[in-house]
């Protein structure tokens, strides 16, 4: 029973949070890494780009929900998404029409796309904050719990309770459809292996008749419905700040580089990795272990091996220690 | 001839800007131009020289700011009593757990169990450091929390403290580039966003140092302060002699003298830059820049080199965020804010004209000088172009208020059309073969 108690205990407070964490990192890590593939450098902006898709969600949620236009238990936002994604891949397409196009037809030095994304994310973010102001917007609304603490203890009879957020199951589940569809895409369609062919060589691909300008297109249609999925599931889940996704940046890049830059499995993993060690280093151990041994051999610290104000470090720490052993990843980073 | 020009027109911009608005604002906007030249010119040795993308440049400032602190502060007496000890059994901790880490990171080579020693000795050492840490910066916590709580500085004169803050911003630098340099260029880039993250975490976090969020302020200046200039004799007369307020010639004083310390540093790292560049080194530095394999070939270490030129530029950054900590005369970790510390940077460096040291000067004052001047243009323009608009609407109300936030996609305009269609910027590197 105790040790029960200290497994709901840690299921609702570690293991059910980092899941929908990692789902969120796992698909930001996915728009990045994906950039990666196939145009070569580390988008900066793609934390704004989050933004920019989760923003146009944000109103045309508010649209819908003025209109009375509501999809019962679920959230509204899942309806104003695919407006959000359709937004987000015209500005990104625009971003790249503006922008990188000029420095791919120069074949300029990775790290001047480095310096253009970091001014694409300057404007980005500047238009965010102009559109929807820099503050908290909760935009959450239907049901709040698939299942509630309370319902959980009375349904087992522990001590403890597991609630899971119905915004943690929406999260999940639809990381897995975004990732079988994004697989499904790169493996079986025409286009999809295009693009796994001109990340892999990118002469040998243009010798065969690849479209370099179709491959870059989809490229950044994809980023940007990966970005704005994980950027409304993430606002979903906790609350959207324009600078809180600008944060969001380092876990992200550090998911897709413990994954291998460049590999989609492997800015999955990255992500779960990422989330699972950043929830459990900043968690505070104490009453777990309160379950597990006699009454007085409890400890009286929190036994928190982190406070959460240094969630960031773990991401970075990871981040340096992969670089340290595998620079290339876990999973071999090329190619898409 | 035409760098002149440039130069000429911010200095009449700075004037019109004390004849019509103050002069006491125009100095502080002369105060600030400085440092961020400065800080540009740290920047332009990693970049300019080097090619080294470096996206950690708030982090880097916030050490010298925190050095500044540290460095000019009275001690704590009580706090140093109530948990002096463990702070310092925790450092030593620290240390010897880092040591015994490389130690058996280096003599373990090649056998099986490397990494897991190593992280066990990691994590049994960070154990035993926290259980020095913890009680003790508990115990500095509760010492007039209000007022202190935290164990000051060392008291000494704060332009001391330059130096340290370069010191400190170069070692971080050390420890980044060690790992990161010979990688792909991505990976410095996002290593320093973290250890930028990091160190501001840090200060805000760590009370027993900096007071967190609570800011240090009244740090020790190293000019004189307004309120004895005004009880002076001399400065009286002076004030008299010129035929001005004392009260308002002592503040516009107190900037002159600021602007003297800091010209004097500008200059400095100016003429050490440029020897740097024209000398030897320089050449080599611009040839690894420009071609790693051949400089590889001719037998350069590009790595040592790289990490060499990336504390160097660092080091300057932290002098920059020492010097600006020291103008502030307070210590406040939430106002460094990466679109401001980090990215404005680096437009001044890519507008100024990347590789050039004049370049880089010029790029800190215009576009420090567009920042602040910016967002009275900005909400003048928002209020004359809403002007037509009912005056109780909505709309007009939200476009007044995100007047300020055109300023952030202005500089990323900036940014992009420099880099797009004059991307040596407004003073080019001399001689560049690109």
């Amino acid at each position: 029973m105790e040790l029960l108690n200290a497994l709901a205990l840690l299921s609702n407070y570690v293991l059910v949070p980092a899941l929908a964490y990692g789902s969120q990192l796992a698909l930001g890590a996915l728009g990045v890494t994906l950039v990666f593939g196939i145009l070569r450098f580390s988008n900066f902006a793609h934390g704004d780009t989050m933004a920019f898709g989760t923003m146009v969600t944000i109103l045309f949620t508010w649209w819908f929900q003025s209109m009375g236009i509501h999809l019962g238990p679920l959230p509204t936002a899942l309806l104003a998404m695919p407006f959000g994604i359709l937004f987000c891949a015209a500005y990104v397409l625009a971003t790249d029409r503006l922008v990188y196009r000029f420095y791919r037809s120069k074949r300029s030095d990775p790290v001047i796309y480095l310096i253009a994304s970091v001014g694409v994310m300057f404007v980005t973010n500047g238009i965010v904050r102009f559109i929807i102001g820099p503050d908290d917007q909760n935009f959450a609304d239907g049901e709040r719990f698939i299942i509630k603490a309370g319902e959980f203890k009375k349904l087992t009879g522990l001590s403890e309770g597991v609630s899971i957020k119905l915004s943690q199951g929406i999260t999940v589940i639809t990381m897995f459809i975004v990732v079988a569809l994004l697989f499904w895409f790169l493996n079986k369609t025409r286009s999809g292996k295009s693009m796994r062919a001109y990340s892999d060589n990118e002469d040998l691909a243009l010798l065969s008749g690849i479209n370099p300008d179709r491959v870059v297109a989809i490229t950044w249609i994809l980023a940007a419905a990966l970005a704005t999925i994980a950027g409304t599931l993430y606002g979903l889940d906790k609350s959207f700040k324009p600078f809180t996704y600008f944060q969001l940046l380092l876990p992200i890049f550090a998911a897709a580089i413990v994954g291998g830059l460049g590999n989609p499995l492997g800015a999955i993993a990255g992500g779960f990795v990422i989330a699972f060690s950043e929830i459990m280093i900043t968690y505070a151990y104490k009453r777990v272990i309160a379950y597990l041994v006699p009454g007085d051999w409890v400890p009286d610290g929190l036994i928190q091996l982190l406070s959460t104000d240094y969630k960031f470090a773990v991401s970075f720490v990871i981040l340096l220690l992969v670089l340290l052993v595998r620079p290339n990843g876990i999973f071999k980073g090329t190619g898409v | 001839m035409r760098n002149l020009v440039y130069f000429l027109i911010i200095s009449a911009l700075i004037v019109l800007v004390g004849q019509f608005q103050s002069w006491n604002l125009a100095l502080s906007i002369l105060n600030l131009c400085i440092i961020s030249a400065i800080m540009a010119l740290g920047v332009n040795i990693q970049w300019g020289y080097a090619g080294l993308f470096n996206v950690g440049i708030m982090g880097f400032a916030a050490l010298g700011g925190l050095a500044a602190m540290l460095i000019s502060m009275p001690p704590v007496r009580e706090a140093w009593s109530a948990g002096g000890l463990g702070i310092a059994g925790g450092i030593v901790a620290l240390i010897l757990t880092v040591l015994c880490a490389v130690f058996s990171y280096r003599k373990m080579r090649g056998t099986r169990f490397r990494t897991l020693i190593v992280v066990l000795v990691s994590v049994v050492g960070y154990f035993v450091l926290r259980s020095f840490f913890d009680p003790a910066s508990d115990a500095i916590e509760k010492v007039n929390p209000a007022s202190s709580g935290y164990l000051g500085g060392l008291g000494l004169p704060i332009l001391l403290a330059w130096p340290v803050g370069g010191v400190l911003a170069g070692a971080a630098a050390w420890v980044v580039g060690k790992i990161t340099l010979g990688l792909r260029a991505d990976y410095l880039a996002i290593a320093t966003l973290g250890i930028s993250e990091i160190i501001v975490a840090m200060l805000k976090n760590e009370d027993w140092m900096t007071r967190g969020v609570k800011n240090v302020v009244g740090l020790p200046r190293p000019v004189p302060y307004e309120i004895n200039l005004q009880q002076s004799d001399w400065f009286i007369q002076l004030a008299a002699r010129l035929q001005t307020d004392p009260v308002t010639f002592s503040s516009i004083f107190v900037k002159i003298c600021y602007a003297g310390l800091f010209g004097v540093v500008l200059l400095l790292v100016l003429y050490l830059s440029e020897k740097a560049l024209r000398s030897p080194w320089g050449r080599m530095m611009r040839a690894i820049r420009d071609n790693e394999v051949s400089s590889e070939a001719m037998g350069k270490d590009v790595k040592a080199r790289h990490l060499q030129v990336f504390v160097l530029g660092s080091m300057v950054v932290g002098i920059a965020g020492a010097m600006l900590t020291t103008l502030d005369g307070q210590l406040t970790p939430s106002s460094y804010q990466p679109l401001r510390f980090t990215f404005l940077i680096w437009v001044m460096v890519i507008v100024g004209g990347s590789g050039n040291n004049w370049g880089a000067i010029l790029g800190g004052f215009v576009i420090w000088f567009f920042w602040i001047e910016s967002e009275p243009m900005g909400i003048w323009l928002m209020n004359t172009l809403t002007s037509q608009m009912d005056s109780g609407s909505a709309l007009r109300a939200h476009l007044i208020d995100s007047a300020q936030h055109m300023r952030l996609m202005t500089m990323g305009l900036i940014l992009l059309l420099t880099l797009r269609f004059s991307p040596r910027g407004l003073i080019p590197e001399k001689n560049a073969h690109h």
